[in-house]
């Protein structure tokens, strides 16, 4: 486990992203706050479209422009990043946060072999000179479980398969020794069982390195079997928070009922999956209030005025009337 | 490897073998070379006698595989024009233009490279969007016309640079050279320049637009998450993967440029090939027009197989291929 620290591996404090377009501001996301200590795994969670990616975009300071952060705080290991210039992020990234992205057969350039990607990523990060960094490069991939690591080094990504890439890619990632891994959606592209392979491998190294991990995903399967606690998205906003057995088994926000509603689980007797109706709302046509309440059955009039913001609730913490005040 | 360049240098053997055809055709039945050859005064007898010599007798195969192993060994027979030999009035020609043509894709390269990087990352600022249109206007003047316009300029106005001849040249062998003396390195400038400037913006616009398509590439959105600078990710990371539609479009150029020089070498009287194919047209000579082709083919030949092999040596992933 993690050594204890003063610092969590990652802050996030009301973060807001928006998108100026030629129809007006788009907020992609809205007071987003998030904490991940070292060694911890913090499962985001949601639909598509529901800022989880974007968050860890911001964190990493790769939002695509025009989108910007326009309030809020984003430390990582202790040290505020989201004020910084494109140069000071430059040494941030890779150093302090690494990513891992969905697609590996994507994520490498092709025409450079896995050593000279890692050995390139290796010197940025120390002064090791390009033996050192070999070495090096050889050890991460043996970390990673890449059996014959000493040959394959000298391998395209092509050569590679989806599994093996995606391993290459958490080597780069961790090439760095960052504080935090970013890690969107790392088994979506993958084979059910190579799935399982690639998030004991996450979980392990975390806690090795003692890195927090945020672990981007649509699949509560994955955050059930891999992270610590869990945040569900909404619309561009954080509607839960809390332990993954507690979310799991006793989920406060009806939307996040209705997200285990439709996990199909094993052996139970379950008459059909629930579903939940509708669609989330585009983010040029956010109700009032909060922004779940066309799709909610248990919304009253509360909830078409009322936003509601996340507050402590037990272990946890939820953003829902039904947990501050009451719907009607 | 060595499979892939057995079969690449068999499909360009095969090529040249088609148009060695094609040649030949042309050399033997576009008019009768006898009379061509023969003076006015010449019995029957005289010209039986030379249509032996010369084996117009034989075979249509027989004649087709001389005239190729002739050809593959620089034998294209003597100028109908002024009975020198074929083969020495290009090699007397062919230093002059392969040095411009060399120079002006050397040119193209190095300007239109950083050009077309620098236009595709600062896309919307109002200096690469005025590189970009400046570039529509490079595309569409005519080489004769820059020529004239930079004669003009540099030559009759300013007076610095030499508006045509190509100065003073130095012998190495049979090769003659231009690039060793001053006066020579400064005759192929306005030229080179001329020539180049349609390829500096027609590499420009390619790697802009290939380079645009590149950074949004996932890897390299990867490779700055793994924190590579920008300029190490424009120059190494996006820029070596744009470079296979620019060799290709190079290499292919410089036949196109070979064929333009015409123009360029008309405009600045440079002493090259195109000026020689213009004199063997109006020469109706025969065989310094085949000999052309088969030179000028066989060159665009050699371009793509080393295009081929550059690939290959470029992207890994086809060397199985």
């Amino acid at each position: 486990m993690s050594t204890a620290s003063p610092s969590p591996a990652l802050e996030v404090k009301g973060l807001s992203v928006e998108f100026p377009t030629r129809r007006g501001i788009l907020t992609a996301l809205s007071d987003v706050s998030l904490t991940i200590e070292r060694g911890e795994i913090l499962g985001v969670v949601g639909e598509s479209g529901a800022g989880k990616s974007m968050t860890g975009m911001a964190v990493l300071g790769l939002l695509e422009p025009p989108g910007r952060v326009s309030s809020g705080e984003i430390r990582i290991a202790g040290k505020r990043t989201d004020n910084l210039s494109d140069d000071e992020m430059e040494s941030v990234r890779g150093r302090m946060v690494g990513a891992i992205f969905q697609d590996p057969l994507t994520s490498l350039n092709p025409l450079f072999s896995v050593g000279q990607q890692l050995v390139e990523t290796i010197r940025l990060h120390s002064d090791r000179n390009r033996t050192e960094a070999r070495v090096h490069a050889v050890n991460l991939l043996k970390q990673v479980g890449i059996p014959g690591a000493e040959e394959r080094i000298d391998h395209h990504p092509h050569q590679f398969s989806g599994g093996m890439r995606q391993r290459v890619v958490i080597a780069l990632a961790l090439a760095g020794n960052p504080q935090l891994i970013i890690a969107d959606e790392p088994t979506t592209a993958l084979d059910v069982s190579i799935q399982a392979q690639i998030t004991t491998l996450l979980r392990r190294l975390c806690r090795e390195q003692g890195a927090g991990v945020m672990l981007v995903t649509h699949d509560m399967g994955v955050i059930a079997e891999t992270a610590d606690r869990v945040a569900v998205m909404y619309a561009g906003r954080v509607i839960e928070v809390g332990a993954v057995e507690d979310v799991l088994a006793r989920p406060k926000h009806p939307y996040t009922r209705g997200l285990m509603g439709s996990i199909p689980a094993l052996g139970a007797r379950v008459e059909r999956l629930t579903q939940i109706d509708g669609a989330m709302p585009r983010l040029n046509a956010v109700p009032p209030g909060c922004a779940f309440n066309p799709r909610c059955p248990e919304a009253g009039s509360r909830c078409l005025q009322v936003r509601p913001t996340l507050m402590p609730e037990g272990q946890g913490a939820v953003a829902c009337l039904l947990h501050d005040g009451g719907v009607a | 490897m060595l499979a892939f360049l057995v079969k690449r240098i068999g499909n360009a053997v095969l090529v040249m073998l088609t148009v060695a055809f094609f040649a030949f055709l042309i050399f033997r039945f576009l008019g009768d070379p006898v009379e061509m050859m023969v003076n006015e005064s010449a019995t029957q007898s005289d010209r039986d006698e030379l249509r032996g010599r010369l084996g117009l007798n034989d075979g249509f195969l027989v004649q087709y595989v001389r005239f190729v192993t002739n050809a593959a060994q620089g034998e294209f027979g003597l100028s109908w024009r002024n009975q020198q030999s074929v083969i020495g009035l290009i090699a007397e020609r062919f230093p002059a233009t392969f040095e411009l043509v060399i120079i002006a894709t050397f040119l193209s390269l190095v300007i239109g490279i950083p050009l077309g990087v620098f236009t595709a990352i600062g896309r919307g600022r109002w200096w690469a969007e005025g590189l970009q249109f400046s570039s529509i206007v490079g595309v569409s003047l005519p080489s004769f016309f820059v020529g004239i316009i930079l004669i003009l300029t540099f030559s009759v106005t300013l007076g610095w640079l030499p508006g045509y001849g190509r100065g003073d040249v130095m012998r190495i062998g049979w090769w003659s050279t231009g690039l060793l003396t001053a006066s020579g390195r400064a005759a192929v400038v306005l030229p080179a320049l001329s020539l180049s400037l349609f390829q500096i913006t027609l590499v420009m616009r390619l790697v802009r637009a290939e380079m645009l398509e590149t950074l949004r590439a996932d890897f390299i959105k990867f490779a700055r998450a793994r924190g590579v600078k920008r300029r190490p990710l424009w120059f190494r990371h996006a820029l070596k993967n744009c470079l296979m539609p620019v060799v290709t479009l190079t290499a292919m150029q410089v036949g196109n440029l070979i064929a333009f020089a015409l123009v360029t070498e008309t405009v600045f009287q440079w002493p090259g090939m195109g000026m020689l194919f213009m004199q063997a047209v109006t020469f109706v000579d025969i065989p310094v027009m085949a000999a052309y082709l088969c030179i000028v083919s066989f060159i665009f030949v050699t371009l793509n197989t080393l295009v081929d092999i550059a690939y290959a040596v470029i992207d890994p992933r086809l060397r199985n291929a």
